[in-house]
């Protein structure tokens, strides 16, 4: 393989948006009202617009002759190293929005910076995600302001989520080997470099929304190694379901 | 003997990129994909066959088979028989690419054209925009995200027109 650290780089980068767009998906026909629908469904096609990038990209990296197909819907559980927040479930409107919310606050700035790297094509997609990531962001964060600083029940709940959802945060600003290698290259983004526009970001937003951020307490880890909770091979089963029936199969 | 070659293929390219240029936006038919900024380059090649380049609105949009599709179709039936449809995403499309003409088109048809130049917006920067009915500036947003990936949805309060905006990237 050329570069194995650009080649799992990507791969982390497309399962986290392969897995949230999966996990956004399931709110098409369920979302509070229409426009809600829309919405999600909007931001899921968005993810998988950058999920099919990455995937493509990955798969001529490795040059095994795996397309996009085969590196999303013929892969197990442990070979999938997305972050713990995406996979977390739709509990409640709370749980997706906060998840959505607290992803969104690190992946605009996150592509924003991506926009400088020395790789082309991370570089070109960056520059169009991070147009997308600005809208996310605005969307997840004015509902979080709306759930927080709306009636006590919504103000429970989305307390709830973000108590829940806190210690899976941690993972986004981990920077093993081969971020530090790819870093030192140009062309990966260092997560701590962005660490404080996401600090403003939630802060400035909790505050709005009438939220207590939580303590930093211990956060919880394994999804870039491939260990997960128990909700990834949930999400798989159906994701993966049509693809491992009928390989190949196109329409 | 070079010369008279770099104007046949010239006359080639424009041959190519007139057949092209009219292919309408399956979502939004009153644009094409010229008017969009979508199509970005078209090349006819030394064996004849025609490389097309296109850029997407948005990474995910469900579009582009479309565009592939009708791209081939149309340089089919004009007489190239080798399409090959190539998609780049960089530079990044951005609605400042819209032409005036393009803009009076989407107010014509009911659409608010995207506001001024893309920029910077904050994080809950609000965005002015006009009826494409009556012109009134007096509208609010009902949502961020509209029926396709490109448009946000609005309504008019001195009218009571609900209206698509085509969301400023």
């Amino acid at each position: 393989m050329k570069d194995p650290a650009l080649f799992t780089y990507c791969m982390r980068l497309a399962d986290d948006s392969a897995i949230l767009s999966q996990r956004l998906s399931e709110w098409c026909g369920h979302a509070s009202h229409l426009e809600e629908d829309i919405a999600l469904t909007n931001v899921a096609l968005d993810l998988i617009g950058h999920a099919r990038e990455l995937y493509t990209y990955a798969g001529q990296i490795e040059g095994k002759g795996r397309d996009e197909d085969a590196l999303c819907f013929h892969r197990v559980e442990r070979e999938f190293t997305n972050l713990l927040l995406v996979e977390q479930p739709n509990d409640d409107f709370a749980y997706a929005i906060m998840r959505q919310f607290l992803f969104s606050a690190f992946m605009h700035p996150f592509w924003e910076a991506m926009m400088k790297s020395e790789d082309e094509l991370l570089a070109g997609l960056a520059a169009k995600a991070e147009k997308e990531a600005a809208y996310h962001l605005r969307h997840s964060a004015e509902w979080v302001i709306r759930l927080g600083d709306g009636t006590e029940e919504s103000h429970n709940r989305i307390t709830d989520a973000l108590e829940f959802l806190w210690m899976y945060t941690g993972e986004m600003f981990e920077c093993d080997e081969v971020v530090s290698l790819l870093v030192a290259k140009g062309i990966a983004v260092d997560p701590m470099s962005i660490k404080h526009l996401w600090d403003e970001t939630v802060n400035t937003v909790l505050v709005r929304a009438n939220l207590e951020r939580p303590t930093e307490s211990w956060m919880q880890t394994g999804g870039r190694k491939g260990e997960h909770s128990e909700h990834l091979g949930h999400i798989l089963s159906p994701m993966q379901y049509l693809q491992r029936s009928f390989p190949q199969a196109q329409w | 003997m070079a010369v008279a070659a770099k104007i046949l293929r010239s006359e080639l390219d424009q041959k190519a990129w007139d057949a092209v240029c009219d292919v309408p936006d399956p979502e939004v038919p009153v644009l094409t994909i010229e008017d969009l900024g979508v199509l970005r380059d078209v090349r006819v090649q030394a064996d004849g066959s025609v490389q097309v380049t296109i850029t997407p609105t948005y990474t995910g949009c469900p579009a582009m088979g479309m565009f592939a599709f009708d791209i081939e179709a149309a340089l089919l039936n004009a007489g190239f028989d080798k399409v090959e449809v190539k998609t780049v995403l960089n530079p990044a499309w951005t609605t400042d690419w819209l032409s005036e003409k393009a803009r009076e088109k989407l107010r014509a048809y009911g659409i608010a054209p995207p506001n001024g130049k893309a920029s910077r917006r904050a994080l809950f920067g609000e965005e002015h925009v006009r009826c494409p009915k009556c012109n009134s500036a007096n509208t609010s947003r009902i949502s961020e995200f509209g029926s396709t990936a490109c448009k946000a949805l609005y309504r008019c309060n001195d009218c009571s027109e609900p209206f698509d905006y085509f969301k400023c990237i």
